[in-house]
């Protein structure tokens, strides 16, 4: 990782990259896309117990650490939602816990993706992005123990 | 192309209906969402904002002439619905919020003073929540058990596991829904009534479904409790209704309490007021009362006989079409039906399909629809849902058809 890796630096590589599409078809087939390269959540994981809650389809997040790192694994079984939850996994996952917690995450506006935030959303990409950042936020507070959330 | 309407009718119908003229994403709004909340036509727009300008006041107690009015409007729906519905007297007809309000109104008042620890409710699988939650919420109070009557693979309920239930349980009710919202069949509740009255148990029946979409006469399906609501019938938001019989009104106790519902108050006692008003705490949504008579105004120039027959038509096109197409399979396929198609993709999401057909402009149900039991009984955890209404076209539901043909390409 290089020093300009950081959550915005993210941002805007993704931002860049959606500025390709005028189409919302393309733009859906390229998160789709996105959701196919994800690698899924350990089978212990794939329970209720760790499902986000709020969605229509189901969405499942396994968080860990790495180092002073927070790493996130997930999961969906609808390819949208899928696409969506790779976009947050790639954009969050490997940061320091704070700045997770921290993120205003206004790439999703800049994308054409803000409705998608809405809590109303069936997606539950909201629900989502907020556990991301209860498990930051609980890590965080944790200090450096480095260990391991199960 | 329609055996009930000619083309310049269907215009004019959908001419309306302001909303029809919207663009969704840049495109014509196809609007197949008719189950959870129809549509309302100018006509109901105007004359609830007409009561606002011009007749506002609270009802009943005043006696000003604009509270008179407000009180004219609002207790001669009570007088139309009641003509709608075939009750015996306008006093069966009480007004809530909706049919879930409706509901949970005989739970809390019939329900509480009639079950006992060792009653028995039937409840079909296939209940949108409104008509098995509050069961089950009761029933955690009383300790009385809920038993299902099973669905078939059709989609209809299996007549023969009920009149066993029947036998078995003797209950006390049935809960049953007249048509489903998920599967759109409609079930035969006037013979389901009179078996259940043979073994002594009284019957709900959840018309939210049914009374926007055929005539629906209370004393030839011979129930007990029918319960519907306004916003799925060219009305209101906010307004539902609950039917009973005017004995069982009598006998049950208030629920909520409050102004309106009483005869006199006083800190060593209070006495009540008659039905249907003693189940009307507070003030009523009597601005969706003038909403409500534009609707059924509606609903009556057209004849509901006209609209059930349209609907049927689109109907049988929808299932024409969409079962024609590969990888789709249609749940729901009872012979009864009105109009909604309920149905799953090979290898897509419900959810997936729903972003799209959204992204073309056509707004579709897709998910549980408040019936997680039904869709269990199925094995999915959701279905994509098109509901129609009298101004739904053949041209809409092929730009369905064609929209779900050009998802599979993306997404399967
Ligand atoms: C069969 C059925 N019952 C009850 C309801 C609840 O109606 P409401 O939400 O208007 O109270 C609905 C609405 O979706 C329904 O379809």
């Amino acid at each position: 990782m290089t020093a300009i890796d950081t959550i915005s630096q993210r941002e805007a590589e993704v931002v860049e990259e959606f500025a390709l599409f005028d189409e919302w078809l393309d733009k859906y087939e390229h998160i789709i896309e996105l959701g196919k390269s994800l690698s899924g959540v350990d089978p212990e994981f794939r329970t209720d117990h760790w499902k986000v809650k709020g969605c229509q389809s189901q969405v499942w997040l396994q968080p860990g650490t790495e180092g002073d790192l927070v790493v996130f694994k997930a999961d969906s079984d609808a390819a949208i939602t899928k696409g969506l939850v790779a976009l947050m996994v790639r954009v969050l996952s490997g940061q320091p816990a704070e700045a997770i917690a921290r993120a205003p995450l206004g790439f999703l506006e800049s994308i054409g993706l803000r409705e998608h935030l809405s809590p109303t959303r069936a997606n539950g990409l909201a629900s989502m992005v907020k556990q991301m950042k209860l498990y930051a936020a609980a890590m965080s507070g944790r200090g450096n123990e480095g260990g391991q959330d199960g | 192309m329609s055996a009930v309407f000619s083309e310049a009718e269907i215009a004019e119908i959908r001419g309306r209906f302001p909303i029809l003229s919207r663009q969704v994403h840049g495109k014509p709004l196809v609007y197949l969402d008719n189950a959870a909340s129809s549509q309302v036509p100018s006509s109901v727009i105007d004359a609830m904002s007409d009561f606002e300008r011009n007749h506002r006041a609270n009802v009943h107690r005043g006696v000003h002439k604009l509270s008179q009015e407000a009180t004219e409007v609002h207790e001669g729906v009570r007088d139309r619905v009641a003509s709608l519905l075939g009750a015996a007297c306008r006093e069966e007809i009480v007004f809530a919020r909706g049919a879930t309000e409706a509901i949970n109104l005989v739970a809390c008042t019939w329900g509480a003073t009639n079950l006992r620890p060792d009653s028995v409710v039937l409840v079909g699988e296939l209940e949108h929540h409104a008509n098995l939650v509050p069961w089950q919420i009761l029933s955690s109070r009383i300790g009385f058990r809920i038993e299902k009557i099973p669905a078939l693979d059709d989609a209809s309920l299996d007549q023969a596991a009920y009149r066993a239930l029947l036998e078995r349980h003797h209950p006390a009710l049935v809960a049953v829904q007249h048509v489903s919202n998920a599967f759109g069949t409609v079930h035969p509740v006037a013979d389901m009534a009179s078996a259940a009255h043979a073994h002594g148990a009284l019957i709900l029946v959840d018309g939210a479904q049914s009374v926007p979409h055929r005539s629906v006469d209370v004393r030839a399906l011979d129930c007990d409790f029918l319960a519907f609501s306004a916003h799925k019938m060219h009305g209101p938001t906010g307004l539902g209704v609950l039917w009973a019989r005017k004995e069982l009104l009598d006998a049950m106790p208030p629920w909520q309490g409050g102004g309106d519902m009483i005869d006199k108050v006083s800190f060593s006692g209070t006495t009540f007021h008659e039905p249907p008003w003693r189940f009307e705490a507070g003030t009523p949504h009597y601005v969706a009362a003038a909403g409500l008579h534009a609707a059924l105004d509606f609903l009556e120039e057209i004849g509901i006989g006209r609209v059930h027959a349209r609907e049927q038509e689109l109907l049988a096109h929808a299932h024409e079409v969409l079962g024609a197409i590969p990888g789709l399979r249609i749940l729901g396929t009872a012979p009864d039906k009105e109009g909604v198609v309920s149905f799953v993709l090979d290898g897509i999401h419900h959810y997936d399909a729903g972003m799209f057909l959204d992204q073309m402009g056509i707004a579709v149900r897709t998910g549980h629809h408040c019936a997680q039991p039904a869709m269990e009984r199925f094995g999915v955890t959701g279905t994509i849902r098109a509901s129609f209404s009298v101004f739904t076209t053949e041209e809409e539901i092929d730009r369905l058809a064609a929209g779900v043909v050009r998802l599979q390409r993306v997404l399967a």
